[in-house]
C-alpha cells in the first residue's frame, strides 16, 4: 500500500504560519513538514491549539486574513500551492483537493436541498449542467450509501440526521473525484455507531478510488484504527510522525506517550491515564481516598428512582390563533401531541457509588440528568432523596428549599455553564451565598480557597472571567461550584466531553478523588464507554428513553446481554498494537469490520 | 471585582482605537454640556427680537446670522439642545424601562403573556412610526408632554422585542440553569443573571434610539405637530428657515439642520462604541 519511492502527492516542508492578534504575533505553525503519498490515509493528531486545522486551511489557501505564511512550501504534484492566485486555487479546491468540515450541520447551507448543493460543486468544476449534474448528485449520494437517493436529493439538511448530513458533506466533497481529501474531525459530534459507519465509508471510498486522505482528529483511537501513517502535532509543531503501528507500539516522543496514556483504552485504573512522572501531584488527597468507605448496598440508597417518566408536549398553535386558523392548518386528530423522552426508569444510587448512564444522542440521558437534578419536573414516577419524595416538588420552589443543596450538577460545557459576566470567585460563591446563607466575609473566602485547593484551581485566578480561563480551569470552576455546598449526589452530565484528552485524564482523576474524599455519589452521564468503564461502579445503557441494560461495569464489558450494548461496545475505536505485532493495513481492518457497518 | 479605574481605562482604550468613536463621544459630550449650560453660553437672548438687524448673514457679531425677527441663530441653536435632549432622554428612558420590563418578562415566562405582549408590540410596529407619532400628538393635544409620550410609545416595541429575544436566548443557556441549581429564585435570576447579560445590547439600542427620538421630536415640530413657535427648537427652526431658504437666506436652515444631523449621527456612533466598551470579553 505504501511505496515510499513514489513522489508524494502533497508535500509540506518547513511551513510556518503566524497570526496577528491584538497582543502581537502568535506563531500557529512552526516548521511543519510531512508528506501525503498517493492513496494514503495520513492522520494528523493533536489537541486543541496544536495547529491541525490551520495546516489544512493553509493547503487550500483558506487562512483568515490576519494569518500570514512566514516560510515553507506546500507542493501538490510538483506545483507550489502557496502564492497561487485565487483564480487558480479555486479550480484546485473541490476538484483536486476537497475538504470535509467539522460539523456537518453548519457546513451545509440550511436553506438549500442537499442535492442542489452537490450540483453547485459539479457546476463549478465540471462541464456538467442541468439534468446531468442532478443525476450525478444522486449518484454521489448513492456512493455514500444514503438510502433512496432519488428522494433524499430533495431533502433539506434539517430533515436529515447528523450522520446523514455528514454523508452528504462527504458526497459533496467527493462529487468531483478529488485526489486528496482533507477531513477535519469529520465525526466529532456524531454518535459512536454513526462515527464508525462514517469512518468505514471514508476508508472504503479512499481505497476504491485511490484517493489520498488527510484525516485530522483529536481521537487517537480513530487514528490508530483508520490511518496508514500518523503525524502527531503539539503547539504548532510536528513532534513525531511515522507508520501507525510504529507510533502506537513504540512511541518516541514524550508528548505522544502522554497522549497515548491519556486516551482511555484498556487501562485498568483511572490513574493510569496520567503519565507516571506527573502522578505524584495527586499525593495528599490520594491517601485520604484509600480510607473512604466503599458503597454499602445494605444501607438506604442516596437516590431511589421508580417509574420515572417524562413527556415533552409538542407545540400546538396557541388556542387564540387556532380559532382563527383555517381548517387546512389544523392537525389531524391522530397526530401525537407529546413525545416520551424518558420511559419508566427505575434505579438506585448508593452512598459513595458512581452510577454510569450511557446512551447516544436522543436516548433521553440528558433529560434524565435534568430530571434528577430537579431542573425539570417529571410527568410521572418517584424520585426519593434519602427516602424523601422530591419528584412532585416544582423545580422553582425546590431551588429555594433546603434540599437543593443535596443535589448538584456539573454541566456538559464548562464554557456555557459559567456566566460570562461573573468571575470564578463569584461563580463558586453563588451556591454558598444562596444555599448556605453565608455572608460576604472572611468565612466565605476561606471556604472558597478550600474549594480551590480541593479541585486544584489556582487561587490567583479567582478574579478572572470565564473567557480568561482555559477549558480545564473552567471545568474545575464548574466542579468546585457543584461540590461547594457538600452535596450528597452530583449529576455529572458529560463533564469532560469538551476537553482535550490530557485535560480529561486529569479532571476524571480529580472527580474520582473528590468522590472518595468527600463521600459523594455520582450519576455519571456519558456517551464514552471507555470513560464509564474507568469511572463507574455500575452502568445503565439507555436507548429510546428506556434502560435496556443495567449491570456492574465488569459484567457489562465482559458479558454484554443486550444487542444494543454489544453494538455500542463494538463501535468503540480501539488501539490494538502489540509490541511485535505486524501492522494491519487500514483497508484490511475496514474489511474485517465491514460486516458490522450499519447501512444508512 | 474589577476596580472602576480599570473600566475607565478600558473604555478609553476601546474608544481611542477608532477615531469615529472619539468623534462620537466628543460630540455627545458637547451636546450634553450645551443642554446643561446652554442658556449661559448663548451670546444673545434667543428670544430677543431686533427688527433693526433682520436676516443678517453669518458675520462677526452674529456667527450664524439672524432670522426674520432679528433673533440670533447661534443662540437659538444652542438653547435648542436642552429641549431636544430633554424630550429624547425622557421618552427613551420611559420606553426603555417599560419595554425591557415587558419584553424581559415575556422572554422569560413565555406562554400567554408572551403571546399577547408580542402581538401588541407588532400592532404598534405595523404603523409607520412617524405616522403613529403624528396621530398620537394630534389626538392627545399639541404639547411637550404628549410629544414625549408619542416618542416613547413609538420606541416601545423595539425594546419589547429586543429584550424578549435576548432574554429568551439567554434563558436556555446552561449558566441560567446553574444559577437555579445554586438556589436562586426567579427574581434573582432575572435581576442578577439575565439583566446584566442583556444590558450591553440594550444599551446600544438605547443610544441609537436617543438619536431617533431627537429626530422624531424635531420632525413633529417641523410639521407643526410638536413644540410650537416661538420656542427655540431645531425642528421649528428648520421649518421656519425652509421658507426663507428660497430667498437665499440659507443660514436659517443649514445651522439647525446640521446640529440636528450631528446629534443623530453622534448617538448612533456612540452605540457602536458602547458595544465594544460593555463587552466584558474584550477586557
Amino acid at each position: 500500500m505504501l511505496k515510499r519511492s513514489d513522489p508524494p502527492l502533497l508535500s509540506i516542508d518547513g511551513l510556518a504560519v503566524e497570526f496577528d492578534t491584538p497582543h502581537g504575533r502568535v506563531r500557529a505553525l512552526d516548521h511543519v513538514s510531512f508528506d501525503i503519498g498517493a492513496a494514503e490515509i495520513v492522520g494528523i493528531v493533536g489537541e486543541s491549539g496544536s495547529g491541525k486545522s490551520v495546516t489544512a486551511y493553509s493547503i487550500l489557501g483558506l487562512l483568515p486574513r490576519k494569518a500570514r505564511v512566514q516560510s515553507g512550501s506546500i507542493t501538490y504534484l510538483g506545483r507550489s500551492l502557496l502564492g497561487l492566485p485565487e483564480s487558480e486555487l479555486k479550480t484546485i479546491r473541490g476538484s483536486e483537493i476537497s475538504m470535509v468540515f467539522q460539523s456537518p450541520q453548519t457546513a451545509l447551507n440550511p436553506i438549500r436541498p442537499v442535492g442542489a448543493q452537490i450540483s453547485d460543486v459539479l457546476r463549478a468544476h465540471s462541464p456538467l449542467r442541468g439534468r446531468d449534474a442532478d443525476s450525478r448528485a444522486i449518484e454521489a449520494l448513492h456512493a455514500v450509501r444514503i438510502q433512496d437517493p432519488e428522494r433524499r436529493v430533495h431533502a433539506y439538511p434539517f430533515e436529515m440526521s447528523g450522520g446523514m448530513c455528514q454523508r452528504s458533506v462527504i458526497a459533496m466533497a467527493l462529487a468531483c473525484t478529488p485526489r486528496l481529501l482533507l477531513a477535519d474531525e469529520p465525526t466529532t459530534g456524531l454518535d459512536v455507531t454513526t462515527q464508525k459507519a462514517t469512518m468505514d465509508l471514508l476508508v472504503e471510498l479512499n481505497r476504491s478510488r485511490g484517493m489520498s486522505t488527510m484525516f485530522i482528529t483529536h481521537d487517537l483511537g480513530l487514528a490508530a484504527q483508520y490511518c496508514d501513517r500518523v503525524v502527531i502535532m503539539e503547539r504548532g509543531r510536528v513532534v513525531e510522525h511515522g507508520p501507525t503501528a510504529q507510533i502506537f507500539s513504540r512511541p518516541q516522543h514524550v508528548y505522544t506517550r502522554k497522549l497515548l496514556s491519556a486516551t482511555p483504552q484498556g487501562h485498568d485504573k483511572l490513574t493510569d491515564l496520567i503519565p507516571a512522572s506527573e502522578r505524584q501531584v495527586f499525593g495528599p488527597i490520594r491517601q485520604l481516598s484509600e480510607a473512604a468507605p466503599m458503597p454499602d448496598p445494605e444501607k438506604e440508597p442516596v437516590l431511589s428512582v421508580r417509574g420515572l417518566t417524562h413527556d415533552y408536549v409538542l407545540q400546538k398553535p396557541p388556542r387564540i390563533l387556532s380559532k382563527f386558523m383555517a381548517p387546512w392548518h389544523s392537525r389531524p386528530e391522530a397526530a401525537p401531541t407529546s413525545f416520551r423522552a424518558v420511559d419508566d426508569l427505575s434505579f438506585e444510587v448508593h452512598q459513595g457509588e458512581c452510577l454510569g448512564l450511557v446512551g447516544e444522542s436522543g436516548s433521553g440521558k440528558t433529560t434524565t440528568s435534568r430530571l434528577i437534578a430537579k431542573l425539570v419536573k417529571p410527568s410521572a414516577g418517584s424520585i426519593r432523596l434519602h427516602g424523601e419524595e422530591i419528584a412532585d416538588t416544582d423545580p422553582r420552589s425546590f431551588a429555594r428549599s433546603a434540599k437543593r443543596r443535596l443535589i448538584q450538577i456539573v454541566f456538559q460545557d464548562p464554557a456555557s455553564s459559567l456566566d460570562p459576566r461573573r468571575t470564578a470567585f463569584e461563580a463558586i460563591a453563588d451556591p454558598l451565598l444562596r444555599l448556605e446563607r453565608l455572608k460576604r466575609s472572611e468565612e466565605l473566602e476561606r471556604r472558597i480557597h478550600g474549594i480551590c485547593d480541593l479541585v486544584e484551581f489556582p487561587q490567583a485566578l479567582l478574579g478572572r472571567y470565564p473567557h480568561q480561563l482555559s477549558g480545564g480551569q473552567k471545568a474545575r470552576v464548574g466542579i468546585g461550584r457543584a461540590i461547594s455546598v457538600n452535596p450528597a449526589l452530583v449529576v455529572l452530565d458529560e463533564p469532560t466531553s469538551a476537553l482535550d484528552v490530557s485535560v480529561q485524564a486529569v479532571v476524571l482523576n480529580q472527580l474520582d478523588k473528590l468522590k472518595r474524599a468527600l463521600g459523594l455519589s455520582y450519576l455519571f452521564v456519558s456517551h464514552d464507554l471507555n470513560i464509564v468503564r474507568l469511572m463507574c461502579d455500575r452502568v445503565m445503557v439507555m436507548k429510546g428513553g428506556r434502560i435496556v441494560e443495567q449491570a456492574t461495569v465488569a459484567d457489562l464489558f465482559s458479558r454484554p446481554q443486550h444487542a444494543y450494548t454489544k453494538a455500542l461496545l463494538d463501535a468503540i475505536p480501539r488501539i490494538e498494537f502489540g509490541g511485535e505485532q505486524a501492522p494491519i493495513s487500514g483497508f484490511e481492518r475496514s474489511r474485517l469490520s465491514a460486516g458490522a457497518v450499519p447501512r444508512s | 471585582m474589577q476596580p472602576s479605574s480599570s473600566i475607565v481605562s478600558h473604555a478609553a482604550r476601546i474608544v481611542t482605537l477608532n477615531w469615529l468613536s472619539v468623534a462620537a463621544v466628543a460630540t455627545v459630550t458637547i451636546l450634553l454640556l450645551l443642554a446643561v449650560f446652554g442658556p449661559m453660553l448663548a451670546p444673545f437672548d434667543p428670544y430677543a427680537t431686533d427688527l433693526g438687524h433682520v436676516l443678517l448673514p453669518p458675520g462677526r457679531t452674529h456667527w450664524f446670522g439672524t432670522d426674520q425677527l432679528g433673533r440670533d441663530v447661534l443662540s437659538r441653536v444652542i438653547v435648542s439642545a436642552r429641549l431636544d435632549l430633554f424630550i429624547a432622554v425622557c421618552a427613551v428612558t420611559a420606553s426603555f424601562t417599560i419595554g425591557v420590563g415587558i419584553g424581559g418578562l415575556s422572554g422569560y415566562l413565555g406562554g400567554a403573556f408572551d403571546l399577547w405582549t408580542s402581538r401588541i408590540a407588532e400592532m404598534l410596529q405595523v404603523f409607520p412610526l412617524f405616522v403613529l407619532a403624528m396621530a398620537l400628538v394630534a389626538a392627545l393635544g399639541n404639547d411637550l408632554r404628549n410629544v414625549i409620550l408619542a416618542t416613547a410609545i413609538v420606541n416601545l416595541p423595539f425594546y419589547v422585542r429586543l429584550a424578549r429575544v435576548e432574554v429568551g436566548v439567554l434563558s436556555s443557556q446552561l449558566f441560567v440553569e446553574a444559577a437555579r441549581v445554586a438556589g436562586n429564585g426567579d427574581a434573582r435570576i432575572i435581576a442578577r443573571v439575565l439583566l446584566p447579560n442583556v444590558m450591553p445590547n440594550l444599551m446600544i439600542q438605547l443610544s441609537v434610539n436617543l438619536g431617533w427620538a431627537i429626530l422624531n421630536a424635531a420632525s413633529l415640530s417641523f410639521i407643526g405637530l410638536g413644540i410650537r413657535p416661538p420656542t427655540a427648537e431645531w425642528g421649528i427652526m428648520v421649518a421656519d428657515g425652509a421658507a426663507q431658504a428660497m430667498a437665499g437666506n440659507w443660514w436659517l436652515v443649514v445651522f439647525p439642520g446640521v446640529a440636528l444631523a450631528l446629534a443623530v449621527f453622534a448617538f448612533n456612533l456612540l452605540g457602536d462604541a458602547l458595544r465594544d466598551i460593555l463587552d466584558v470579553r474584550s477586557r
